[in-house]
Formats: structure tokens, sequence, C-alpha cells
């Protein structure tokens, strides 16, 4: 048995980094906090690395076991409800590990260049670890509980990294955004943990996922609004996850969360903290599968929704750090639709695979399209489309890696994203037909919105700039250059014998109906894009006029802040906090308010009773005695 | 023993002389005149003690002590009231109770 102990350090490593830098960075010259933070995560990359490699390929197992090497007794509250902190691994949470830490590395190494100069480069950092660290810890959590803290962990460093342009009103609102609609969902976590653990005693992973056993057995039957306690109770766990992964109709903070620096954009809002909602629903899946297959299927429903909903959206935004943001959502869709079809052991288990699969490609292509536009943003000092166009003159590696990463989420071979999609295709098409046509459509409407950027950026017109372009530094193109190379190759890693349910590897068979089909339709969606935007043209223009209505509702978004502005603004604002205002104003207030004047007006009135005349106290002192005893004499000595 | 006397003159007396003073002490302006009130008030009550134990429990001696103790204590006290009064004199100019009334809401 392999000691495992050593994972241990791979989140304590970026905490400790947090903590010295959070301390001491504003006394050192910033490269200093650069240089330490990128240091520490490359101790971590390494351990990942090589836990991944003893886990997975050291020995040949018939199936993956689940090793517990660290769990510290946290909270003793009574002799069951016992709360501990840990380290689980097993194959998601391992391929997790390598996934956080490459991004992070990558993202370090990148921000040294981009963030250069930087107000707060220091302050910048030390988030960074802090976020490593989080997210690191949530994927190893032992157990549900664990996972909610790491939740929150998260959700504030993404509040405070969205917001790390502080001075900037757009970027206050953006992180207040976030901040408060993942709040909202995490609400429906804590219940559903609180639901869960209450009926079933445990807060354990292992525990809960454990096929067959009885610890459900006291939920079993009770059913509220005519459904069962523990679909709520999944289903408001699959909220939390939802806020996390910008599910619709949570997904309003994501596009607005990039505001924050585009590292930042790179590293939480898309390759690692957004899928953690995904990672969530695929660390219980066998609750999921087993007690509420009902949910399970909701879930791929919402992430066919908002799959194809962000897709179409992406089309017609031209911020191009936005294009990406609702590229990431249709992506994270992709996620849960594979999960939401998946089954369980052996052959069935394709979909969750697929799942986590995508996941992994997604974070190497989609943190190298944020590194990219990073690089474009950095070169022209814009993030809008319409200040681009002729760019690969200029940004030769750029031009490259960006390419790499079109084709990978495109879905052509041989790049990573044909592999993990292709398979949560497979899965749709044998088990839900109609999410299968929902993720055909949006894997050609995918590759028509990346070819628009990259042809929009990279191609059309030849424009005048008045700073000429430059390539970025070399820490900048490094990274680039890493997760282009990354984005074509992971593809060939064999996740079938790597992850599944059951943590059985099986075999998969391709199918080559489907693998044309899937190829064909992001040709197809290429195709329109190089008519539409290779070279400058009024098609585009011509087509969304004739649109119309439709182009503008997409332009906007479908009305979705709006919609939400109206609820909170309108409804919520006037109906109900209005009123409660109103009450606290003047019945709560007013009750204190009165008594307060009563008494006041009271001890005015008897305050002249001390008039400060010694005589006139001595006489009413008298007088009181005279009578106190002629009273006395009356009733008494009578 | 005075013959002739009883109890009930010497009670007469010392009743007489503590409403004497009480009503001076709330009628008169000067604070002198106070003072000489309470003084009254304060002798009828040493007179009381004197009489009860005289005429009730001749054999001891508890009424005598405190005519003793209160004689002091008003010696004490006047004393104080008078260093009060001079001090009233020298701010204000006179010593009237109507304009001492400075300690109130």
């Amino acid at each position: 048995m392999t000691d495992y102990s050593y994972t241990l350090l791979i989140p304590l490593i970026p905490f400790v980094v947090f903590v010295i830098t959070g301390l001491f960075g504003m006394k050192w010259k910033p490269i200093v906090s650069g240089v330490m933070g990128t240091a520490g995560l490359a101790i971590s990359f390494v351990l990942s690395l090589l836990a991944g490699y003893q886990y997975f390929f050291a020995s040949a197992v018939e199936s993956y076991p689940t090793i517990i090497p660290f769990n510290w007794l946290w909270l003793s509250l009574t002799d069951t409800l016992q709360i501990q902190m840990g380290v689980l691994l097993d194959p998601i949470s391992v391929m997790m590990l390598v996934v956080v830490t490459t991004i992070s590395l990558m993202v370090h190494i990148y921000s040294l260049g981009y963030m250069k100069g930087e107000k707060g480069f220091e302050r910048f950092y030390a988030f960074l670890s802090l976020f490593t660290f989080s997210m690191l810890g949530l994927v190893l959590s032992t157990n549900i509980f664990e996972m909610f803290v790491f939740y929150e962990l998260v959700g504030a460093c993404s509040y405070l990294l969205i917001g790390f342009y502080y001075e900037k009103p757009s970027a206050i609102a953006a992180m207040k955004k976030a901040f408060i609609v993942t709040r909202f969902a995490d609400l429906g976590f804590l219940i559903g943990i609180l639901i869960l653990s209450f009926y079933t005693n445990t807060f354990d992973f292992e525990k809960l996922t454990q096929p067959g056993s009885d610890i459900y057995h006291n939920i079993a039957g009770l059913s509220f609004m005519g459904i069962s306690a523990l679909s709520w109770a999944m289903g408001l766990v699959f909220a939390g996850a939802a806020g996390k992964s910008a599910m619709f109709p949570f997904h309003i903070w994501l596009p607005d969360a990039m505001e924050g620096p585009t590292p930042v954009s790179a590293l939480i809002h898309a390759a690692t903290m957004v899928v953690a909602g995904v990672f969530t629903v695929a660390r219980l899946f066998p609750v999921y599968y087993f007690h509420t297959p009902d949910v399970l299927i909701f879930i791929g429903y919402v992430g066919g929704f908002t799959s194809l909903f962000a897709a179409v959206i992406a089309i017609t935004q031209y911020d191009i750090k936005r294009i990406l943001a609702y590229s990431t959502l249709s992506q994270i869709g992709y996620m849960m639709v594979g999960l939401g079809v998946s089954g369980y052991g052996g052959e069935a288990g394709l979909g969750y695979m697929a799942g986590m699969f995508h996941l992994f490609t997604h974070a190497m292509f989609k943190a190298l399209l944020f590194l990219t536009a990073g690089a474009i943003i950095h070169a022209v000092h814009s993030n809008y489309m319409q200040d681009m166009g002729g760019l690969r003159k200029y940004l030769p590696i750029t031009h490259i890696t960006f390419l790499a990463a079109a084709l990978a989420i495109s879905g052509i071979p041989p790049f990573a994203g044909f592999f993990s999609k292709d398979e949560i295709l497979a899965a749709a098409y044998h088990s839900n037909k109609l999410l299968f046509y929902t993720e055909y459509i949006t894997a050609g409407i995918t590759s028509f919105y990346i070819f628009r950027l990259y042809f929009g950026v990279f191609w059309g017109k030849n424009r005048k700039y008045e700073h000429k372009p430059h390539e970025a530094p070399l820490n900048m193109t490094i990274p680039l250059i890493f997760l282009a190379l990354a984005s074509t190759f992971v593809g060939f890693i064999p996740f079938h014998n790597l992850i599944s349910p059951d943590l059985k590897p099986f075999a998969t068979e391709s199918e080559p109906v489907l693998i044309t089909a899937s190829v064909l339709i992001g040709l197809l969606g290429i195709a329109g894009a190089w008519v539409l935007y290779k070279k400058e043209n009024d098609m585009p223009e011509k087509i969304a006029n004739w649109l119309g209505g439709l182009y503008t509702t997409t332009y906007h978004k479908f009305y979705i802040d709006e919609i939400y502005m109206f609820i909170t603004k309108k409804i919520l604002f006037n109906l109900v906090a209005r009123p409660i205002a109103w009450f606290d104003r003047h019945i709560v207030d007013g009750t204190m308010m009165g008594i307060g004047a009563m008494t006041v007006a009271v001890s005015d009135k008897i305050k002249r009773f001390q008039s400060g005349e010694m005589q006139q106290y001595a006489f009413v002192y008298v007088a009181g005695a005279i009578l106190f005893v002629l009273t006395f004499l009356y009733y008494f000595a009578g | 023993m005075i013959h002739g006397l009883t109890i009930y003159h010497f009670l007469t007396v010392s009743t007489l002389m503590f409403f004497i003073g009480v009503t001076g002490f709330i009628i008169r302006q000067n604070l002198i005149t106070i003072l000489l009130s309470v003084e009254l008030i304060l002798n009828s009550v040493v007179i009381n003690f004197l009489v009860f134990n005289r005429f009730l429990y001749p054999d001891q001696l508890q009424g005598h002590f405190f005519s003793l103790f209160i004689i002091g204590i008003a010696a004490a006290e006047a004393s104080i009231a008078i260093a009060l009064i001079i001090n009233i004199y020298r701010r204000i100019h006179n010593i009237n109770a109507d304009n001492v009334n400075e300690m109130k809401y």
C-alpha cells in the first residue's frame, strides 16, 4: 500500500504561502510574492502529478480504492454528529488535483507577466494562493460539510478577485452580484446538507455514496409537496452546485465576473471553481443514481438547456471575455448532461466518465482561451471585437495557441475536446434522445461562435492600431504553449480506464457514425464562421437585421438580468421590503420612541417637586409624618 | 424628684418645644433662626430621653448617655451649620433661606 500522506501538503503549501504573502507581501518588493506563490504552487503541482501517477499508473488494480490518508476530527458536537477535516483520494479527486494545480501553476506563471506593475500585485498573488488552497481543499473533502466550508471559501476568493480592481464601479457591482447569487444558491446547498445528514446521521461521502447502504431507510417514504424528501435534499444540493457552476437560472453572475483580471477569469471562472458544481454532482453521483434518479435527469435537462441557451447568447456578444464566459456556461452544461444521462457500472457509466473527461479537457482549452484572450487584451488594450482584426501578423504565438484551443472546443480530432465531447454525445444518444439533439446542435453553435471570435480577432479587417500590438513576454507565452500542447494531446489519455462511477475500469467502443456526425457539425460551424467573418463583409449585419427582434433579444441575453432586476426591484423591494421597512420604522420604532417620549414628558412634569426650597421639603415631610400618625391613631388606637 | 410634677408635665413641655421648633424650622427665613429651631427640636428630644429614663426605668442610665450623645452631636452640627451659613453669607451677602435654592432639578 502506497503512503499518500504527502497529499496533505498539496493544499497546505498554497495556504502557507497565502499567510506569508498576505501578511508580509506589502513590505517586500511585489515580485517576491509572485515568485513565492509560483514556487509554492510548483511544489504542489509536482506532488499532484506524483499522486496522480502513483494512484492511476503505479499499480494495476481491479478497481480503484478510496483512500483517506488523513482525517482530523474537527468538530465533535455529539457522538453521532462529528465533522472531520481530511483528505480523500479517489479517481475524481486525484484528477481534480492535477487539473487545479496545472491550471493554477500556468496562471501563476502567466500573471507574472500579465499583472506586472499592477497596483496590488502581491495582494493578487496572496488571493490566488488562497483560492488554490480552497479549491484543493474542496476536491479533497472527505465529507459534505467540509466541502461546504470550502465552497464558501472559494466563493469568497472569487468575490475578492472579481473585485480586484476595486476602484471600478462595474467591478464592485460584479463582485457583489457574484457573491449574492452564489450565496443564495449556497443556502439551498446548506439546507440540502442539513436534510440529508439529519436523516442519515452522517456527513461522510464514503457512507453516503456506498451503493446499497441502509442509511437512507429513515428518509424513505417521507415526502413534501409530492416530491420525496431525499429528492428535495439532493435537489437543493444541486441548487448549490448550480450556483457555483452558473447553471441556468443562476448563470447571471458568471458573465459579469469577467470584470476581474483575465488570469483570474481563466483560473476561477473557466477552469476550476465553476466546475465545482459538476464535481459535487459527480461526488454524490451514486446517491443521485440509486436514490433520486428524478433529480439526476433534472440535472441533465438543466445542463442541456443551459448549454444551448448560453451558446446562442455567445454568438451575439462582442466582448471577447464575455463570449468565453458564455462558452464556459455552455461547456459546463455539457458536463452536467454527461452526468445526467449516465448509468452506473460498466459501460453504462460512460456519461459519468465523459463528463469528468470533458471537465479535464475543458479546463485545459478554456484556460488557454482565456489566457490568449488576456494576451490579446494586453496587446490592443480593449475587450471588444470591434477594436480587433488582423492580429495574426502581430501575435503569431497567441494566434497558433488560440487556434489549437478553438479546434479543441469545436471537437475537431485529434484535439482534446473531440474525445470528451464525442463521448458525452454518445452517452446521451443511448439514453436520452432529446438531450442528444440539444447537445448536438449546441456543438455546431459552439464551433460557430468560437470561430467567429477567431476570425474576427485574427483575420477580418486589417485595422490601424495606435500602438503596434506586440507579442506577449516569454512568461506569458510559455503557459500558452504548454496549455496548447495539453489541449492537443490530453484527449489521448484513456479516461475510461481511470474514471468510472463504480471505480472499475471499463472498455468503450467507438461508434463511427456518431463520430462522423459530431465532426461534421463542428466543421459546419467552422465553415459558417469562415463564410461570415473571414473577410469583413456586411453579411452578418444583414442576417442580424433579418432576424430583427430575435437578434436583439439574444444580444440582450434574453433579458434574464432585466427579469432578475424586475423581480428584485419591483416585486421584492416594493411589495415585500418596503412594507416591512415601513412597519419597522413606524410600528416597532414608534413603540419604542413613544415609551421614551412618555418618560420624558412625565419627568418634565414631576421634576418641579425638587424645588431646592429646603423648608418646603421639611414641610412636606412633617405634614406627611403627621398624616401618617393621625391615620395610624384613627385605625388602630380607637 | 420634684414634688407635684408628673411625667405629663415634662412631656407637655417637650412636646411644645418640639412643635415650636418644627414650626420655626418651616416658617422662619433666617438661617440662624432655623438653626436655633433645630436646637429646640433636639433639646425637646433630650428632655424626653431624660424623663422616660427617670420616671420609667430609674435604675438604668441609657437615657442619660443618649442625652449626652445628642448634646455632643448637636454641638458638632451647630458648628458645621454655622460654617455653612458663613460661607453662604460670603457668596450672596445674606442668609435668607429663600435665596438658597440652587440645588434643584
